[in-house]
């Protein structure tokens, strides 16, 4: 541990960290613009300099790693001069438009320069201008605003590993560019985050506020299974952008362009009040009073084997608890939370958590040494899981392996097969690839919903099993506390579905049977919570409930529409693909007559004459922990113990794909959005040349 | 004056063989196996005390950068890289190594990567040395065809590669971390350092980069002795250089002196002196366009070596003198350097990206006096801001040129911008 004097303080720091690193451990702050902690240093914007006794010239902090009896100083005239040089330097050449920027009020720039700059301009030359660059739907640009940091160049190559940004040019005329290409990466919202001017700005939010006008509400993301914790700054009832905020475990300090930009989907197609269909099978407004009325008339008259329910992927834990208990008291046993019909937890004797879970964790993916993929695109599925085994790609030492699609997931891997066969044949141990990971330290698998939704998922979980269990991944075989067995979700609500077991009950059917039945016509009535995803042509002639936030398929179909909150409008619980319990908080209230969806629940449920046994979200949560002590853990990741799960059975030969077939429009929210439509042109259907200009 | 005797490059004007054959007649590549007998301790400490040192600018002494390397730590493997990427706008001494005596270059290579360690040598061309890298590449054949390069070279058991390189025309690429990044295939921009290249250069692994001129007369020193080495010039100073006189002269050359000599001297016996006589002398940039230019005042007396133009503000660089008379207008010869260095800058660094534009469109004003008085400070101020505060040390090279103008010929800025102003008001 070298000890070494900053600002005539003696500090002890850990070895291998920068001077910058230790000065801001000793509470000295450093001005900084290329510098960023997770990217390479670049060390060009040269705005940390500090004096460094026995140095002729004062030193990058940022690049200069620690050294035993250095002597720091940072509050030097030198050092002060230098700043001011470095901040003079930068601004000459940056337009004065902070009036018409977005960054502005949360601009570097801005304020390092009131910070650390001289108060006034001694360039009267001509300004640089530098023509734009087309970085699609999410990134807006004015580069004449550029300081040249390199940090997007960074980022998107080692982060986002698409080489799509550079610096071309020299001296003055260096500057950054995209060679007129959207830049093809799920996480180029990030770009935006790490430029710390005004050059990269967000496209969607551009022009609509100033930071210091937004409320802002910490919360989690529901676009994915990641969980990412996000910030939601709202305006009046508009949520106007997304931001990421740290979790070093779940999503660092990144977020994915969905659960970013996604947002503009809450302002299209909502449902405001509730509807009925009218005799014409048209959907009319109506008032709540008439809608339950209608609802309980059709329940009650209903034995429950002949009602169902259904939850959907961006449920809130507490809403999904309201609705199994509601079905309970009608005695409905044929509820589902799994509306892709993924054969997770479908064997009636296993109940082993850790055969729905991502146990490793998502930082536990760094810890990893071989990485088998089983029928997953986490790029599209989870990309900031992706990103991590891109991060622990690059460190070296990684094999991954694929079994199912072959997507371009920006590091390497050795495509295993299409289909269950080559699953098959390494839970026999055979191949190459069997061989690294029975070596391997800390081998993981991540099994996918195309390798479960599908007839054969019940045993393509057993074969993942087999494998896990072979190769030491998990099970006694395993290293200390290491369970390397990872189910990757794509939906947001469908672990705390599991957890709480909005799972059939005794007798009851699992999504295809509710299906299959709502055609024969034994099941009559279908209560769908959010559940789009489904075919609706197969429910049949069933009553169809739907309560939700958004006009999509479900609604389409619905007699009878009830308005919910959207996971911005709402106290919710949501559990992330790791069993990590957290938190969403209400931002901005449903709009109209919607409520927060519990609420509705408890509601219909006095109505029936059957009142649920909560009065409030706290009553609530404590039946949900009383389902599972797991929703007590708040932001805690537990592996699942280790048990049975999956049965074996006969494999069908076809190729698994990813559920996932376009990453831009997976749910109603994204499918209701502009920004996403456009993202889905611009890098999914269509022709792949730049968007956003041509409008 | 130095003797015929003493000079290393005696066939600094190719009117001889330049090939194998004309070079082993002028003693090149012999007693090879001899000096490498000595072993690698014994070369470079033998280097540290003839006190060579590096003859790209800098001045850093060679024998410690070899130490840098030896003894090995890992097992990486070890490169050496040479210079010749020469881009200074007055210096032209590598050319006529190249041209005329590339095999003293190659000889002194084989040397330098035994002593080093290092199996294997990259020569990096500057790219519009398009006849210099054909010798270089025809006298790498003819040593590899005559055993004196490659495996088991000049049959000491030592391999030693080389390679050559032809950089594409960027002045940074001859800065040695910007060097390695082109050698390496990527744009030309420096490395921040640490690590150095001694620890991680190119591909990563220890490498040392060394100006032709350096590698060049290492064996001559080996061979003839550190004592012969050292009775040229003043302590810390010692050895011979080749100066490239240029400007107004009246005969303008290149020749091998001793270290030391002054400048009158030098160009009064080897330039048959300045156009119009000492008299008309202007200013004298002594070191290639990156050193402050000197007054006649300073041209006088001055030696010309590391030490003594160091004191006098001003640098030896690669000793690539320029001559101006009084026929020179000063403001606009150095306007035109600092139009250089912002061509040229790499545009990584932001003091020096900035700061050579900047420094440029204010000199370019006062070119026609088109400034107040008080931007002369200003321009001086935004040179201090520059220098020492950026990644490489071009920023440096763009603000010492500026600095020299200020320092010596004040008055004549002040003069322009009175006769400008004088000039509007009418």
């Amino acid at each position: 541990m070298p000890k070494l004097t900053i600002d005539g303080r003696e500090v002890e720091v850990l070895k291998g960290i920068t001077v910058l690193q230790a000065c801001e451990l000793s509470g000295v702050e450093i001005p900084r613009f290329c510098y960023h902690e997770r990217l390479s240093v670049a060390g060009n914007c040269r705005m940390c300099l500090v004096e460094m006794e026995r140095a002729p010239k004062p030193i990058a902090s940022c690049a200069m790693p620690v050294g035993e009896g250095m002597v720091i100083k940072t509050d030097t005239p030198l050092v002060q001069k230098a700043r001011q040089g470095t901040m003079e330097f930068l601004l000459i050449n940056h337009p004065l438009d902070c009036p018409i920027c977005d960054q502005g009020g949360e601009c570097d720039l801005q304020d390092q320069a009131m910070a650390y700059g001289y108060d006034r301009s001694r360039y009267s030359e001509n300004k640089r201008a530098v023509a734009e660059k087309e970085m699609g739907p999410i990134v807006k640009t004015v580069m004449t605003r550029c300081i040249q940091c390199t940090r997007c160049v960074r980022f998107a190559t080692e982060i986002a590993g698409v080489e799509e940004v550079g610096l071309v040019n020299r001296g003055e005329h260096a500057e950054i560019t995209t060679l007129e290409k959207a830049i093809d990466s799920e996480l180029s919202g990030n770009l935006i985050d790490v430029c710390p001017v005004g050059a990269l700005t967000g496209r969607p939010y551009a022009f609509h506020a100033r930071p210091w006008e937004l409320r802002k509400i910490n919360s989690i993301d529901v676009m994915d299974a990641v969980g990412s914790n996000i910030r939601i700054d709202a305006r009046g009832r508009d949520i106007l952008r997304v931001l990421p905020r740290l979790h070093e475990r779940v999503n660092e300090e990144w977020l994915a362009d969905k659960s970013r930009y996604a947002i503009d989907g809450l302002k299209k197609a909502r449902l405001d009040r509730p509807y009925l269909r009218d005799v014409e099978g048209k959907l009319k407004p109506c008032s709540w009073d008439e809608a339950f009325d209608l609802i309980a008339h059709k329940m009650l008259a209903l034995d429950g084997t002949e009602m169902a329910a259904l939850a959907g992927d961006l449920c809130d834990g507490e809403s999904m608890m309201a609705l199994k208990l509601l079905m309970q008291s009608l005695g409905v046993p044929n509820i589902d939370c799994r509306q892709d019909g993924a054969k997770l937890a479908c064997d009636p004797a296993g109940d082993a958590e850790a055969g729905f879970l991502f146990n490793s964790g998502i930082a536990g993916v760094e810890e990893g040494d071989a990485i088998l993929l089983i029928g997953s695109n986490p790029r599209w599925e989870a990309p900031l899981i992706n990103a991590r085994i891109r991060k622990r790609s690059l460190e070296g030492d990684l094999s991954v392996g694929m079994i199912g699609p072959a997507p371009d997931l920006t590091y390497a891997y050795e495509h295993l097969g299409e289909g269950p066969d080559a699953l098959a044949a390494l839970a026999r141990g055979e191949g190459a690839f069997a061989e690294i990971l029975a070596k391997a330290e800390k081998p993981l698998l991540i099994l996918g919903q195309g390798a479960l939704a599908r007839p054969d998922g019940c045993a393509i979980l057993a074969l993942a099993r087999q494998v896990a269990e072979r190769s030491g991944m998990a099970g006694e075989e395993a290293p200390d506390s290491w369970n390397g067995f990872n189910v990757l979700h794509t939906a947001a609500g469908r672990v705390a579905g599991l957890m709480m077991g909005f799972l059939p009950q005794a007798g009851g059917y699992e999504l295809e049977g509710i299906l299959a039945s709502c055609e024969e016509g034994t099941v009559k009535l279908v209560y769908l919570l959010g559940a789009d995803e489904i075919d609706t042509a197969r429910l049949g002639k069933a009553f169809v409930i739907y309560q939700g936030h958004i006009g999509d398929a479900g609604a389409n179909r619905a007699d009878v529409i009830l308005p919910g909150a959207a996971y911005t409008e709402k106290n919710g619980t949501y559990v992330n693909t790791e069993g990590r319990v957290q938190l969403a908080r209400l931002a901005v209230f449903p709009p109209g007559d919607a409520r927060e969806d519990w609420t509705i629940l408890r509601a219909l449920s006095a109505r029936l004459k059957m009142p649920l046994p909560f009065d409030n979200i706290g009553a609530l949560r404590k039946l949900l922990i009383d389902s599972n002590p797991r929703f007590g853990k708040l932001d805690r990741q537990i592996p699942g113990v280790w048990g049975a799960f999956g049965a074996e059975g006969p494999l069908d030969p076809t190729p698994i794909t990813s559920p996932i077939l376009n990453y831009y429009r997976t749910d109603p929210i994204s499918r209701a959005s502009a920004t996403m439509a456009a993202c889905s042109a611009a890098f999914v259907t269509g022709s792949g040349e730049a968007t956003g200009i041509h409008g | 004056m130095l003797q015929d005797r003493d000079r290393i490059f005696n066939n600094l004007y190719g009117q001889e063989d330049w090939g194998v054959e004309g070079a082993r007649k002028r003693g090149v590549w012999s007693e090879i196996p001899a000096i490498l007998d000595l072993g690698h301790e014994k070369i470079i400490d033998l280097l540290k005390q003839s006190d060579l040192r590096g003859r790209g600018g800098a001045g850093f002494p060679t024998g410690m950068k070899w130490g840098f390397m030896w003894p090995k730590r890992d097992d990486r493997p070890r490169y050496l890289v040479v210079n010749a990427d020469e881009s200074e706008p007055g210096s032209c001494k590598d050319r006529e190594i190249l041209r005329n005596d590339p095999h003293r270059l190659l000889e002194g290579i084989l040397v330098a990567c035994f002593s080093m360690g290092a199996n294997a040598s990259y020569i990096y061309v500057r790219g519009e040395y398009y006849n210099e890298a054909s010798h270089i590449q025809q006298a790498i054949d003819q040593a590899y065809e005559a055993g004196l390069l490659g495996k088991n070279a000049c049959g000491t058991g030592w391999d030693c590669d080389v390679y050559l390189h032809r950089g594409a025309g960027a002045y940074i690429c001859g800065e040695e971390t910007a060097l390695l990044e082109s050698l390496e295939g990527k744009k030309g921009q420096p490395r921040l350092k640490p690590p150095f290249p001694a620890a991680a250069g190119l591909y990563g692994c220890p490498t040392t980069i060394n100006n032709v001129e350096t590698v060049a007369v290492v064996p001559e020193i080996l061979r003839r002795g550190v004592s012969w080495w050292k009775q040229f010039g003043r302590p810390r100073n010692h050895g011979t250089k080749i100066f490239s006189i240029s400007g107004h002269v009246e005969k303008p050359c290149n020749v091998e002196e001793a270290m030391s000599i002054s400048l009158k001297e030098l160009i009064d016996k080897h330039a048959g002196g300045v156009r119009g006589g000492w008299d008309n002398l202007l200013a004298i940039i002594p070191g290639g366009s990156s050193v402050p230019c000197l007054p006649e005042t300073i041209c006088n007396e001055v030696l010309m070596d590391f030490d003594a133009l160091r004191e006098a503000r001003s640098g030896l660089g690669t000793a690539a003198v320029i001559v101006m008379d009084k026929s020179t207008d000063i403001v606009e010869a150095i306007a035109r350097l600092s139009h250089f260095y912002m061509h040229e800058s790499c545009g990584q660094c932001t003091p020096c990206r900035e700061g050579t534009g900047w420094m440029y469109r204010v000199i370019t004003r006062m070119v026609r006096g088109e400034a107040e008085k008080r931007e002369i400070d200003l321009l001086l101020d935004v040179t201090h801001q520059v220098e020492g505060h950026t990644i490489c040390a071009l920023g440096d090279a763009a603000a010492w040129p500026v600095q020299g103008l200020i320092r010596h010929f004040r008055p004549e800025l002040e003069r322009r911008i009175e006769a400008y102003r004088a000039r509007a008001a009418a």
